[in-house]
This record gives C-alpha cells, sequence and structure tokens, in this order.
C-alpha cells in the first residue's frame, strides 16, 4: 500500500459531524490519557518521534513545544494555522471539513504540554464550509467538557476561538497572522523576538500547522519511536499530498515520507492525462521551485526539499504537461505575489512587480539577455533580503526555472533576436 | 561581552546590542533609511542588510542581534549589490527630480545613492505623480516622495499618540496618509510636524512662507518687523553647519538684518509677558477657587489637540495668548502707535521651531482688527535657514548684533521656554516671589527639568503646596488630560508642549532632529538662562513699563482685549 | 442587520476587529462599508479611524464600494489556470457582460479575482458569496448564474 492513513485514517469512515463516530474509534483517548502522562513524558514522546512542523518549513515540534513550556509568563497560546492561502495546497481543508475533532485533540495535548490556557485556530475566510464544521466541532467538544474549564475532569482549562482570514495569503506568515489576530493589518513584524517568547498579545505563543496538530494523537498512540520508524530518519510520520495540476486523480493523499513523487503522481494521481506528457511540476505551491520532469524521481522528504531555500515542504504538487509554457506559469505565480505582498518590505513591495514586468517580456518574447541579468538579480534580491519567509521565497519559482530551464530563457531572448531579424529582412 | 568580526576585524560588543549599534561603536557606518533612533526599529527598507557569515540570506543590521563569534561583512559584494538594488528600487518608484525637491542636498535618499555609487538605475522608473495634499495651513505631503519607510508614521503613533497617518492598502499600493486617503486638513491633525522632521526625504514639509516674505521685505510700503522665538537660537546654528547647540544669538538677529527685516525683536519679550498673564490668572484662579489644574496654552499643537479631543477640558487651558500672538497683537496695536505707522502697513514675521504656529497665526481669533491677522507669516528654523543660504551669508562668521530696542531687555525665564518645563520654571519664579513677596532663595526648579515624559513637582508657597506637572509631547499630554476628566489628577497647574524636548524638538526643527540633539539644545537654554541678567519675568523691567505706559493692570481690560483668547470645541 | 446590533455581539476588544467587519459587511445586501460605519466600528473598540481604514483597505474581503447580492470570486492561480476546461475568468466576463471589479447593472453580480481558493482539486473553482462551485465548465457556470439569477426573481 502506498498510502499510509494516520490522521486520515477515520475520514470516509465517520461522518466528520459526529464527535460521537469519532469517540467510536478512540477519538480523545490520547487527549484524556496524556493527563494520565507525566509532561516530561509528553515531550520525550514528541522528541523522539523527530516531528516536524508540516506548514511548510520543517522545524522540529519538540523545539518549539519545549521553548513554550519552559516560558513562565502567563497566559500561553497555541495557534493552529489553517490560513492555508498557498496556491495548490488544500489538504488542510481536507483534514478540517473531514476530520475536524482530531485537529482539536492535537492542539488540546499541545496546550497540556506547554501549559497554553487558551487556542485559536485561524482559518482563512475561503474556507466557508471548514469554518462551519470546525466551529460545529469546537461546540460539540464543550458539550463534552473536552474544551472550557476543568476540562476531561482534570485541574486544566483549555478553550479555542475561531478567527477568520478576510482574504490575505501573507497572514499564513506566522508573524502576520498574530497581527490579524490582533486586529490589524496583516505586516509581519520585526524579528527577534519570536513568538515562543513574544507572540500574541506579547505573550508566548505556539504556532503550528493543522497537519501537524493532527499528528500529535497519534505520536501519543503509538509512541514517539514508533512514529519515528515511518518515513525518512530526518523525515518521520506521513505527509499529506495535494495532488493538482494536469493529472488523472486530483486529491489528498496521505503517504508515508520517502516516497518518490513519479510514484504519487502516477499511482495515485493516475499519471498524466491521455496523449500528455509531464513537463514540470510546481513543488510545494506558488512560493516552490519549478521542477522538470526527470526529477520527478526526487523522494518526499523535508532535507531534499531545503536546497529550494524555500517551504517547499507543505506538500503539493501541481503537475503541468507539455500543454504549458513556463513564461506563462512563471507570469500567473509572480502576479500572485504582486497581489499578496502585504508591502511593508521594499524588497518584494517593488521587487514583485518588477519581476512581473520583466518575466512579461520574457512572455511576449522582447527580453533582451540585459532583462535576463535584471531578472536574475531581482529575483536574488527579493529571496536573499525581504523581511518574512513568503517574500524569500515569492521568487523560487523563479529562481529555480533559471536553473532548470535556463535554456528557455536563452531561446526566449534567440527568438526576439531572429524576429527582429526577420522584421528588418 | 561577546567577540564578533566586523569586516574581518575582531571586535567586542556588548551582549543583546544590534549589529548596526556593534558597528557604530567601533566606527563603521552601515547606511540605513527607516532607521530612526528614537523610533521603533521596523527593518522594513532592507538598506541595512549586511552579510552574517555562514547564512545564505541577508540580515537588517538594525534588528539582528549580535552573538558570540558572529562573523558581519558590511560591504562584502553580495551585501552591496543588494542594498544598491533596494536603493535602486526605492528611486524607481520615487519623484527623483532631485532639484526641484526642497530636501535637495539635504536628502537621504540622495545620499544613500549617492553612497553606493548610482548612476544608472537598472529598474524602469513606475513612479505615478499623484497631487499634494497643501490642505493644511503648515504641512505639505508629497504623495510622489513617499517611499513608505514609515517613520512619519511611528512619530505620529508612537511619539504624538494621534495615528493621523498610517499604512492603507497593501502591496504596491501602501501607502501613507490619512484614513480614507483624506487631507490633512480633514482629519484630526494637530500639524505639529513631528512627521516632517522625521521624515529622509521630501514627502513632507512645512508650506513654505519664503517667497511670502521675500515680497514683503521688497515692498516699501510694508514696515516688516520679525520677531524670533526661544528656541531658535539654540538650533539654528547646528542647521547651518555649525556645532550641535551653539548658542547663536547675535548671529540671528544680524541675518536677519541683512535679509533686510526692518526691526528685528525678540519673542522672550512677550514670552515674559504670557509669565506676567499667566501668573496672575494662576494666582487668580487658586485664589477665587476657578477651574484648575490651569493648563498652559502656549503650544497650538497642544491647544489644538485639547480643542479636539477634550473639549470638555477647555476652561482649564489658561486664556493667554501664546507669546507669538502676544507679540503680534502688540505689534499692531501698541507698536503702530508708539511708531506712528498704519497697522495696515506693519508686516510680522515670526520665527518659529514649530509647524502649528503657522495654523496658529491664521486662527481667526488671532486678529485684533477682526480682519487681517496679526503675525503675517511663520518661518520655520529650516525655512529661515534656507534664506539665510540663499543670500550666501557665512553665519558662522556673522558679527553678532543685538536685538532692536526698546524692548531688548528679556529674562533668563523667557528663554528656557524653549525647553520642556521651562514656561512652567518661568511661572513659579515669578508666582512664588510674587505671592510671598521675598526674593527667592533659589532660581532653578530642578524637580521641573529633565526628560522624563512626565514630570511632578510640589512647590512650597507661603506655606501652601503647590502640585504641579510637566509633560511634553501629546501621548503624555493625553495622560494627564485623561486624569483630568477622571477627576484624578492632583495638580494646580500644568504644563503642556507636543513636541517632544518642547520647543527645542518643534516639528519645525532642523530635519533629523533626535532626542540626543534635543538634550544638546536644552542644555544649551539653560546656559542662555544663567547667563542672562535678569532671570525673572516680573523683573522686566520693559515689560512693567509697557503695562505702565500702554496696557494697564495685568489681566486688566487691555490686557485680556490684546493678550488673551478663547477656544472652540472641535470634535 | 444593525451596526449596532453586530457590535454587541463582541467584547470592546481590537482582536474583534475583523470579525465584527466581516459580519457586519456579510449582512448588508450592497456588501460593502462606509466611512461613518467604520467610524462607528473605531468609536466602539476605542481605536484610531486610520487603524480601523488600514485592516479594511488591505484585506481583499473588505470593499468600501457598493458590491452587488452576490460577489463571485474566480481564482486564476496556477492549478486553476492550467486546468483544460475553461478560462473561468473570460468566460465569467462574457457571461455577466462585465470585468473583473465591476458589477452587473442589476446590482446583482460583481465579479472579483481572489487568489487561490483552496480547491485545486476541483480546479476550475468559483465562490458565490460563501459557496463554492467547482470543476467548471461553461455549461455549468451558465446554470449556476441561472440559479442565482431565478432566486433573485424568486
Amino acid at each position: 500500500m502506498l498510502e499510509k492513513k494516520l490522521i486520515t485514517k477515520h475520514i470516509g469512515v465517520i461522518d466528520p459531524k459526529s464527535i460521537f463516530e469519532y469517540l467510536r474509534l478512540d477519538g480523545y483517548k490520547q487527549a484524556e490519557r496524556m493527563f494520565d502522562m507525566s509532561r516530561m513524558d509528553i515531550h520525550d514522546a514528541f522528541e523522539t518521534s523527530k516531528l516536524r512542523g508540516r506548514g511548510g518549513a520543517g522545524f522540529p515540534v519538540s523545539i518549539k513545544l519545549m521553548a513554550m513550556a519552559k516560558e513562565s509568563t502567563q497566559p500561553k497560546y497555541i495557534i493552529c494555522n489553517a490560513d492555508e492561502g498557498e496556491p495548490g495546497n488544500f489538504k488542510d481543508r481536507y483534514l478540517m471539513e473531514n476530520n475536524p475533532h482530531i485537529i482539536i485533540e492535537g492542539m488540546i495535548i499541545a496546550a497540556y504540554a506547554t501549559g497554553a490556557s487558551k487556542g485559536y485556530i485561524y482559518i482563512r475566510g475561503e474556507y466557508d464550509k471548514s469554518i462551519d464544521v470546525m466551529k460545529e466541532a469546537l461546540q460539540q467538544a464543550r458539550q463534552k467538557r473536552f474544551l472550557g474549564e476543568n476540562i476531561f475532569n482534570k485541574r486544566f482549562d483549555f478553550d479555542i476561538e475561531i478567527r477568520r482570514g478576510a482574504g490575505s495569503y501573507v497572514c499564513g506568515e506566522e508573524f502576520a497572522l498574530l497581527e490579524s489576530i490582533e486586529g490589524k493589518a496583516g505586516r509581519t513584524r520585526v524579528k527577534p523576538p519570536f513568538p515562543t517568547s513574544k507572540g500574541l498579545f506579547g505573550k508566548p505563543t505556539l504556532i503550528n500547522n493543522v497537519e501537524t496538530f493532527a499528528t500529535l494523537p497519534t505520536i501519543l498512540e503509538i509512541g514517539g519511536e514508533a512514529f519515528a520508524k515511518i518515513g525518512t530518519p530526518s523525515s518521520t510520520g506521513t505527509k499529506l499530498i495535494s495532488l493538482s495540476g494536469n493529472v488523472k486523480n486530483k486529491g489528498v493523499f496521505e503517504v508515508p515520507f520517502g516516497v518518490p513523487m513519479r510514484t504519487i503522481i502516477n499511482e495515485l494521481g493516475g499519471g498524466p492525462l491521455e496523449g500528455r506528457k509531464i513537463k514540470m511540476i510546481q513543488l510545494g505551491g506558488a512560493c516552490g521551485p519549478v521542477i522538470p520532469e526527470y526529477m520527478l524521481d526526487m523522494v518526499i522528504d523535508f532535507d531534499r526539499f531545503e536546497e529550494f531555500e524555500s517551504k517547499t515542504g507543505a506538500g503539493a504538487i501541481i503537475v503541468m504537461d507539455d500543454r504549458q509554457d513556463i513564461f506563462d506559469v512563471l507570469k500567473r505565480v509572480s502576479d500572485f505575489f504582486q497581489h499578496e505582498s502585504c508591502g511593508k518590505c521594499t524588497p518584494c513591495r517593488e521587487g514583485n512587480l518588477h519581476m512581473l514586468k520583466t518575466l512579461h517580456k520574457f512572455f511576449e518574447k522582447t527580453a533582451t539577455e540585459k532583462d535576463l541579468s535584471l531578472l536574475e538579480t531581482q529575483a536574488r534580491v527579493i529571496h536573499q533580503t525581504s523581511l518574512c519567509g513568503l517574500g524569500q521565497t515569492a521568487p523560487t519559482a523563479v529562481i529555480s526555472s533559471l536553473h532548470y530551464f535556463r535554456f528557455s530563457f536563452l531561446k526566449r531572448i534567440e527568438d526576439r533576436l531572429e524576429e527582429a531579424n526577420y522584421a528588418e529582412n | 561581552m561577546p567577540k564578533i568580526k566586523i569586516n574581518n576585524l575582531e571586535v567586542r560588543a556588548d551582549e543583546g546590542t544590534t549589529i548596526l549599534q556593534a558597528a557604530k561603536e567601533h566606527n563603521f557606518k552601515i547606511p540605513t533609511l527607516c532607521y530612526y533612533p528614537d523610533l521603533d526599529i521596523k527593518s522594513d527598507c532592507r538598506v541595512c542588510v549586511v552579510e552574517s557569515v555562514g547564512q545564505e540570506k541577508l540580515v537588517t543590521a538594525c534588528s539582528t542581534p549580535i552573538y558570540e563569534g558572529m562573523e558581519i561583512k558590511i560591504n562584502s559584494p553580495r551585501a552591496q549589490n543588494a542594498r544598491k538594488a533596494i536603493i535602486e528600487m526605492i528611486l524607481a518608484n520615487h519623484d527623483a527630480n532631485c532639484t526641484a525637491c526642497v530636501r535637495n542636498t539635504n536628502c537621504e535618499l540622495q545620499n544613500l545613492s549617492d553612497h553606493l555609487g548610482i548612476v544608472h538605475n537598472r529598474f524602469e522608473t513606475i513612479y505615478e505623480k499623484k497631487p499634494n495634499d497643501t490642505s493644511s495651513p503648515s504641512l505639505i505631503r508629497n504623495h510622489s516622495r513617499c517611499i513608505k519607510c514609515g517613520r512619519c508614521i511611528d512619530a505620529c503613533k508612537t511619539i504624538q499618540d494621534i495615528s493621523v497617518l498610517e499604512f492603507s492598502g497593501r502591496s504596491h499600493e501602501v501607502e501613507v496618509g490619512p484614513a480614507y486617503h483624506k487631507d490633512l486638513a480633514d482629519v484630526f491633525c494637530t500639524y505639529c510636524g513631528q512627521c516632517s522632521t522625521v521624515c529622509p526625504v521630501g514627502a513632507i514639509m512645512e508650506k513654505s512662507d519664503v517667497e511670502k516674505v521675500w515680497q514683503a521685505i521688497d515692498d516699501s510700503s510694508k514696515h516688516v518687523v520679525v520677531q524670533v522665538a526661544p528656541a531658535i537660537r539654540v538650533s539654528l546654528g547646528e542647521e547651518l553647519g555649525m556645532q550641535l547647540g551653539s548658542i547663536v544669538t547675535g548671529k540671528v538677529v544680524a541675518a536677519l538684518k541683512m535679509l533686510g527685516f526692518t526691526k528685528v525683536f525678540d519673542t522672550n519679550f512677550t514670552a515674559d509677558l504670557t509669565i506676567i498673564e499667566e501668573g496672575h490668572e494662576l494666582i487668580h484662579r487658586l485664589k477665587n477657587g476657578g477651574k484648575t489644574p490651569l493648563i498652559t496654552s502656549c503650544c497650538p499643537g497642544w491647544v489644538r489637540y485639547a480643542e479636539h479631543k477634550f473639549p470638555d477640558l477647555l476652561e482649564n487651558l489658561s486664556s493667554c495668548k501664546s507669546p507669538q500672538q502676544m507679540f503680534g497683537a502688540l505689534a499692531k496695536t501698541y507698536y503702530a502707535q508708539r511708531e506712528s505707522i498704519d497697522p495696515k502697513d506693519i508686516y510680522v514675521v515670526s520665527i518659529m521651531p514649530c509647524t502649528a504656529k503657522k495654523y496658529e497665526a491664521i486662527r481667526p481669533e488671532m486678529s485684533v482688527n477682526g480682519e487681517d491677522p496679526d503675525v503675517d507669516a511663520v518661518l520655520t528654523t529650516r525655512e529661515l535657514a534656507k534664506m539665510i543660504k540663499q543670500i550666501g551669508v557665512d553665519f558662522d562668521n556673522l558679527r553678532e548684533q543685538k536685538f532692536d530696542k526698546p524692548d531688548e531687555v528679556t529674562s533668563g525665564a523667557a528663554a528656557i521656554f524653549g525647553a520642556t518645563g521651562g514656561v512652567m520654571e518661568a511661572a513659579l519664579r515669578t508666582v512664588k516671589e510674587v505671592v510671598e513677596e521675598k526674593p527667592l532663595e533659589k532660581l532653578d526648579f530642578d524637580t521641573v527639568r529633565g526628560y522624563e515624559g512626565i514630570r511632578e513637582a510640589e512647590v512650597e508657597i507661603k506655606g501652601e503646596t503647590l502640585k504641579v506637572a510637566v509633560a511634553h509631547t501629546l501621548a503624555n499630554a493625553k495622560k494627564l488630560a485623561q486624569d483630568i476628566r477622571d477627576g484624578k489628577s492632583p495638580y494646580a497647574f500644568i504644563e503642556v508642549m507636543a513636541c517632544p524636548g518642547g520647543c527645542v524638538g518643534g516639528g519645525g526643527q532642523p530635519y533629523g532632529t533626535t532626542r540626543e540633539k534635543q538634550r544638546d539644545r536644552i542644555h544649551s537654554i539653560y546656559q542662555v538662562d544663567r547667563l542672562m541678567k535678569i532671570r525673572k519675568s516680573h523683573d522686566n523691567a520693559a515689560v512693567s513699563n509697557l503695562y505702565s505706559s500702554y496696557l494697564g493692570d495685568p489681566s486688566g481690560e487691555l490686557a485680556h482685549k490684546l493678550l488673551h483668547t478663547k477656544y472652540t470645541k472641535r470634535s | 442587520m444593525e451596526l449596532e446590533k453586530v457590535l454587541e455581539r463582541f467584547p470592546k476588544e481590537q482582536t474583534y476587529l475583523i470579525e465584527i467587519l466581516l459580519d457586519y459587511q456579510k449582512s448588508k445586501p450592497t456588501q460593502h462599508l462606509t466611512e461613518n460605519e467604520l467610524k462607528e466600528v473605531a468609536n466602539y473598540l476605542d481605536v484610531p479611524e486610520s487603524h480601523v481604514f488600514s485592516v479594511v483597505s488591505f484585506y481583499s474581503f473588505f470593499s468600501m464600494e457598493p458590491r452587488g447580492k452576490y460577489i463571485i470570486q474566480y481564482c486564476r492561480d496556477v492549478p486553476c489556470h492550467i486546468s483544460d476546461l475553461i478560462n473561468v475568468k473570460e468566460t465569467l466576463e462574457t457571461l455577466l457582460d462585465i470585468k473583473t471589479g465591476e458589477t452587473t447593472e442589476d446590482q446583482l453580480f460583481t465579479l472579483e479575482y481572489s487568489s487561490c481558493l483552496g480547491q485545486c482539486d476541483g480546479a476550475p473553482a468559483i465562490r458565490i458569496n460563501d459557496k463554492i462551485y467547482r470543476n467548471l465548465t461553461k455549461n455549468k457556470l451558465q446554470m449556476v448564474l441561472a440559479e442565482y439569477r431565478g432566486d433573485h426573481h424568486a
């Protein structure tokens, strides 16, 4: 079996709107059991699991949890980042719509492990259904006294509130997200300090992705060591893959780390459409690299993704077949960032517009060699000097394309010269 | 103390300092743009990026703390190229018609561009010319020059707690300005001008009266008199290349004469007059159970703020006009009469450290004949410096001259009006001595001096304790005002100055004024006071003479007509 | 719904600013916010008006221009863009006879661009107010629009 269902095992089996069905499959059991464990044991489990954040950056979860636990300032906050705005990603929506309680259970576990008393789920406003499902799930959990005061009849208070986004991709960046919950425009903050010491309302805050929280109950259930055996040594456990683009079966698939992308595309995605060939894929979403077909044997692994210096690890694969023009795609990606930049720092605010203009020249076949060197400068400067992770990864698609599809860029410049010559003669 | 390397040089720096601080400590200059010493660190412009060896991305020097063993390369080609590209991007979206800009040769962006050797911009020019906001009597906003560094927003929000200016929009559409893209005159702006002193480029500046003044000077039918505010004499020098805090009283007079003003007078004279009037007002209120705390009203930014935000406290404000307006009123009455000049022919110019004074001068109640303003034109420190540069005077080498007679006598008490706490101290010197009817043992009221945002003091007067407080910046003024509104204020008398440091940090002072510079100017101001022969306003014989020969009694009928005013609820 | 009624449901804390604005805007047939309303919200939360405007002008959900009863948001990010079914933007602009950013004459529809709607497995997709429509073809779009038009006339 290619798929390994740990956090999606309930999906298709239970009615997501019923807490009873989740409970029937031992739901909330790990949260309840945890109260009989020492906090040390809980942290041990997470540490040995080697779990890494599922939002894209792959930061070790136990380090954040431990840092939060050590903070003595109260109150502390837990935030579930459900602002899934990265084009090509929809696995968090899939989880929220189909398995809401596992996310809540994960948040309760994280709250107890870190001593947080209040949680927020920040869901992008476009996810109306997710918001409804999660709201109802929270209500049910409250009725069962899994949330609120003295939860599970233990001396521990924890409740969760939902906050909606209002149409802003950058709010998925953790500092912008904090600003948004505080009722401000989603413009990122100067760092340090980092959220675990000074986050929401200036208090210690743990921010993790939906999928990360959803993974915590499983780790307590099977134990850190058993979890670490799944996947690869550097990337343990399973990963939700959002598969989209020019494939037969689009959708979310849970696979262990270490599976080659080609296998996912062909076996789970059914391969390219009839008569078409895969030309390239974009990995991770708009902020991820565009890589050629011949690299599809690369496996799903954080360490492999790191060479692209972008938050590739969210697990999106956008497949593009031989009908697609790379400049058309790059222009779309660049336009997206131009639309979504928060506008706070110079390189992202100004640079993305310039980059889009240069890409347009390539698309229109009017680019010169000067434009190629300008594009390289623009991409490099945005990447190296932007204030937040989103700005830094805005040019990843361009940088990777300049590497893997350099020939296409040179060809466009040549085309222009040829057309110019033709016109002259 | 961590050991770090800057440009291959091993140095030590304090734990917790930023790269920028550590570099400065060791004489390395890192270019900055959005960074401003008194404001929050934003790290938005990204101009101060440097290479931290081992890190793939560049880091901003202003916000990144150092750590043991850190290796910093300020000028690696990678850092330099990035910095250059960032400045080019900013320039591409900036109306860089430098020769037509008030900040030409005094612009931080221009300097950076010069230092980085940008002679050609690789980035396509994309700025759109937008109309300027000229709605306010004090300030002009030029949108096409704004580089979105956010300094003005910080000044407006953090220092003043007004938040008239704010970012709006996102991405390339980000704009700095009032809510709904309104003009300054249509929102609650106090015209304090703090935004203009921190702006690195020519995006916010005072509405200039320079042309108007040249016209008046050239008009032979006009008798052009000029008054010089207390804070000018300790700040104009530095704007003209002299040392920080240079005391240039006599040189200012000489320069103004060279510019062609008929008479050059000292606002300190009417500052003394203000103390007499306000002192009497305080004594009167205390004796007769009048509205207290009495709050000073010589700061037009504060007055406008109170009119908008604390209209319920307007009765607490002293009814005295500011020294600028007392001067204007007297120039067009007493002075006109004494010199036998038709008041219509007298043109009054003031040199002020302030942009709000331009607004104060056109307030309708600031007109003794009900038609013409008592003060016809107001020049900021910066505008005066411009005029002096225009005529090419070697300011440093000017021979000092005295203010024109006969009102040249002023006191040290008037001189300290320019520093936060100065009006309070000047008033206390007079009130205590007048009430106790015996000479003060100690002239300096040290407790009201200093730089704390809010300072309070208890003063013994004739066996009774008078509780007083001093606040500078509107953020601090708001706190005191809120306490009064809540019935929690223990004070009898409060001094408020809208700008940090008082007038020495005024919105019309040289660009780039910082706390450090304000302190230097304050220091000089107290030195001016110490060197004065007369140090108490009521000892000023010229003022006494004015009362006996013209005004009658302090707070008397004529004094009231000319020297007092009223306020309007504006919310 | 009156703004006051919406405000009543929230504590006077800045953190609820976006929630308040979202709820209130949704309740208005014109789906937009006015200067006076922003002022009222600012007063209620005791935050500067410039702050409220800063928020409203930042998030793409908010509008200070009146909009249609139904806001159609189409996605044109890569997964939707490369989907071989139809060009949603052009199809919608033709079917509605308006350009992106405009409102139909009958004030029924406003057409807007949205960043990725997270429906890439059902690309191309649109969102009409709070409902999602996936795997769109021209035919399907026509049917959806007809449904909304009918709903309006009923």
